[in-house]
């Protein structure tokens, strides 16, 4: 068994599992490192087992995919194959004279540290989401979409009684969805994109949406949409659910402001120009006290960067096989680009079987995932069209006045931020951090850096964020002094 | 319906925790911010700027908006930590470390 060449994969939703799944069947021995208490990631999150659901389904798409993927997981846990670390977060992957040492911290309150080793590492960390700024969105009862979802997937329960949905981006459907199935009265679906302009380009060809210039690129993208008939059903069941819970659907819409004192009491909305801009005169209020916003995701990079993992803007660098520039160290799912969990299947397959090959030391035939391969092509093609259509309104920075908290962690402000690049002259996210504090708090500018970056007028970069979570001291020190320490008393190398 | 009907949960006996000496039901598998959700709660901290009231955000932990005091410890991310029988949860100021 411990001869066996060893794959640490870091994360366990689709991309991680099927990857994990795939190296196990070829003679890999896997340890498979995931922060939450059971597998299954973001989509596959199903309600915690003390809450003895009886037809967790019932929140859940492709159900069956994640009923044979949570089989083969512990078919190969029972034989040995795969080891599976709940509750373990990763805070550092190290290279150390061509193996690896994946750094994690225990429990919900990581103190704890184990490390494992292993001679080949997959990054299936998945990605977080993005919000941008507006009056009131610190306000309690404001949630991202993602985070009402994964709310009321784990833990069974709703914020409130009254929700808006809104920001762009097609998580808003199953969010909507999910909520008015839980009860909530979903007041509105706020999407600031034309998600006509999504179904036209599947058929017509000729109108432009107003972001694209390149007729060439649009032809392309339509031909990806029209592939991808899977999508469009979903697109369609959705829509349906929609209509059967009597939500309101206001497409070309964008949030203006929330409203309340302790917590959220009303959100105003307006119609968006063809610029992209709030028209004034439409604003409308609509009272909730839930507000589940979002703007699309971000891929979780840190790790790669500790690594030295070479970053395509946000995403993980990789090859045809998922292998990063990094030897001995693949990449699969969103942390790669979004791209939602069937396309996180994809590349966690061919990660798994390129593993496979890799480490038994052969050259692995690409033929043999040729089928897989190709609709990880559609699958990108699609996203990358979806990206175009779903873009959060040019003109959001407008609704970022001047005492809107940008920073959550450090409270700083729009006001702030403008001064330390207009008077101050700060061109780059990295200045304005210096000079504002903003991204220096807790969560070292996960949320903030979209809105820092455009309020600055630059693009967002990477953001090379030493470790993917932080860290106590002691641990630290310990790590620096010897780095085949610290190997903590659940140590899963210890046998 | 609520979503333990959508469900059709049948959770495991329930319990108590006390949030700020307050007792609060809470059931088994739930994190500490659903508990304080079911119980109507979705403020439990106060910014160390501004004292402004802050509860869940992002929901898988990467924001750490929902810092509260668990048994003491302060800083737990209400989303991730598990809420345990007996749990004394306390609403938290600051850096929380100031009581
Ligand atoms: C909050 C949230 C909710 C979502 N809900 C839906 C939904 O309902 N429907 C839908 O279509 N799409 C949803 N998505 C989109 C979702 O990201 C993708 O569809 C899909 O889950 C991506 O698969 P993945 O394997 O790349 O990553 P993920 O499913 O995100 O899995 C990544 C895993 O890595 C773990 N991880 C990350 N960093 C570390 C670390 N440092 N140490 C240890 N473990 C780590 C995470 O805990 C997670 O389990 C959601 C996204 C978010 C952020
Ligand atoms: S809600 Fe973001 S860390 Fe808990």
């Amino acid at each position: 068994m411990t001869d066996r060449p060893h794959l640490a994969v870091i994360g366990a939703g689709p991309a991680g599992l099927a990857a994990s799944l795939a190296a196990a069947a070829r003679g890999i021995r896997v340890t498979l490192i995931d922060s939450g208490s059971a597998a299954g990631g973001q989509f596959y999150r199903g309600p915690a087992p003390g809450l003895g659901a009886r037809r967790p389904q019932a929140l859940h798409h492709q159900w069956h995919t994640w009923d044979r993927l949570a089989r083969g997981l512990a078919g190969h846990v029972r034989a040995g194959r795969i080891e599976h670390l709940t509750d373990h977060h990763v805070w550092c992957v190290e290279r150390q004279s061509g193996r690896f040492a994946v750094h994690a911290l225990l429990g919900p309150e990581q103190e704890r540290p184990a490390t494992v080793h292993a001679e080949a590492v997959l990054l299936a960390t998945g990605g977080y989401e993005k919000v941008l700024p507006f009056p009131g969105w610190t306000l309690p009862g404001v949630v991202t979409a993602g985070g009402a979802q994964a709310m009321l997937k784990g833990s069974l329960v709703v914020p409130g009684r009254t929700a808006v949905v809104a920001g762009t981006g097609p998580l808003l459907l199953p969010v909507a969805t999910g909520l008015a199935a839980a009860g909530v009265d979903v007041a509105a679906l706020v999407e600031s994109a034309d998600p006509n302009a999504f179904w036209r380009a599947t058929r017509d060809p000729n109108p432009l949406p107003p972001r694209t210039r390149d007729p060439k690129a649009f032809l392309r993208r339509t031909r990806a949409l029209a592939a991808q008939p899977g999508k469009v059903a979903e697109g369609a069941q959705y829509a349906a659910q929609l209509v059967r819970h009597r939500v309101k659907v206001m497409a070309r819409h964008t949030l203006v402001e929330a409203h309340g004192e302790a917590r959220l009491e009303a959100v105003t909305i307006a119609a968006l120009d063809s610029d992209g801009r709030a028209r004034p005169g439409t604003e409308r209020r609509i009272a909730c006290d839930t507000l589940a916003v979002g703007h699309g995701m971000l891929p979780h990079t840190d790790l790669a960067e500790s690594l030295g993992c070479r970053i395509d803007g946000l995403n993980v660098h990789v090859d045809e096989e998922q292998r990063t520039d990094v030897p001995g160290v693949w990449a699969a799912g969103e942390t790669t680009g979004i791209g939602g969990s069937a396309l996180s299947l994809a590349e966690g397959h061919i990660a798994g079987r390129s593993v496979a090959a890799r480490l038994a030391g052969a050259e692995p035939d690409p033929r043999e995932w040729a089928a897989v391969a190709k609709s990880r092509t559609r699958m990108r093609e699609f996203f990358a069209a979806l990206d175009t259509v779903y873009a959060p309104p040019a003109h959001w920075t407008e609704q970022v006045t001047d005492d809107t908290v940008v920073c959550r962690c450090e409270e700083v402000t729009g006001g702030e931020i403008r001064r330390a690049v207009g008077e101050l002259g700060a061109g780059d996210v990295r200045t304005v951090k210096l000079l504002t504090r903003a991204g220096m708090g807790w969560c070292q500018g996960r949320m903030c850096e979209p809105a820092v970056a455009g309020l600055a007028g630059c693009a967002q970069t990477s953001a090379r964020r030493l470790l993917a979570r932080p860290v106590p001291l002691g641990v630290l020190a310990a790590a620096g002094e010897d780095p085949d320490e610290p190997r903590g008393p659940d140590d899963p190398e210890g046998d | 319906m609520n979503p333990l009907e959508l469900v059709r949960a049948q959770p495991g006996p329930g319990f108590t925790v006390t949030l700020d000496g307050r007792d609060i039901e809470a059931l088994p598998g739930q994190t500490v911010a659903a508990a304080l959700w079911t119980a109507g709660v979705t403020s439990w901290r106060s910014t160390r700027g501004a004292g402004r009231p802050r509860g869940v955000f992002c929901g898988i932990g990467v924001c750490f908006d929902c810092l509260v005091t668990v048994n003491d410890r302060p800083n737990q991310r209400a989303c991730l930590v598990p809420v345990r029988p007996g749990d004394t949860i306390r609403t938290q100021e600051g850096t929380g470390h100031d009581d």
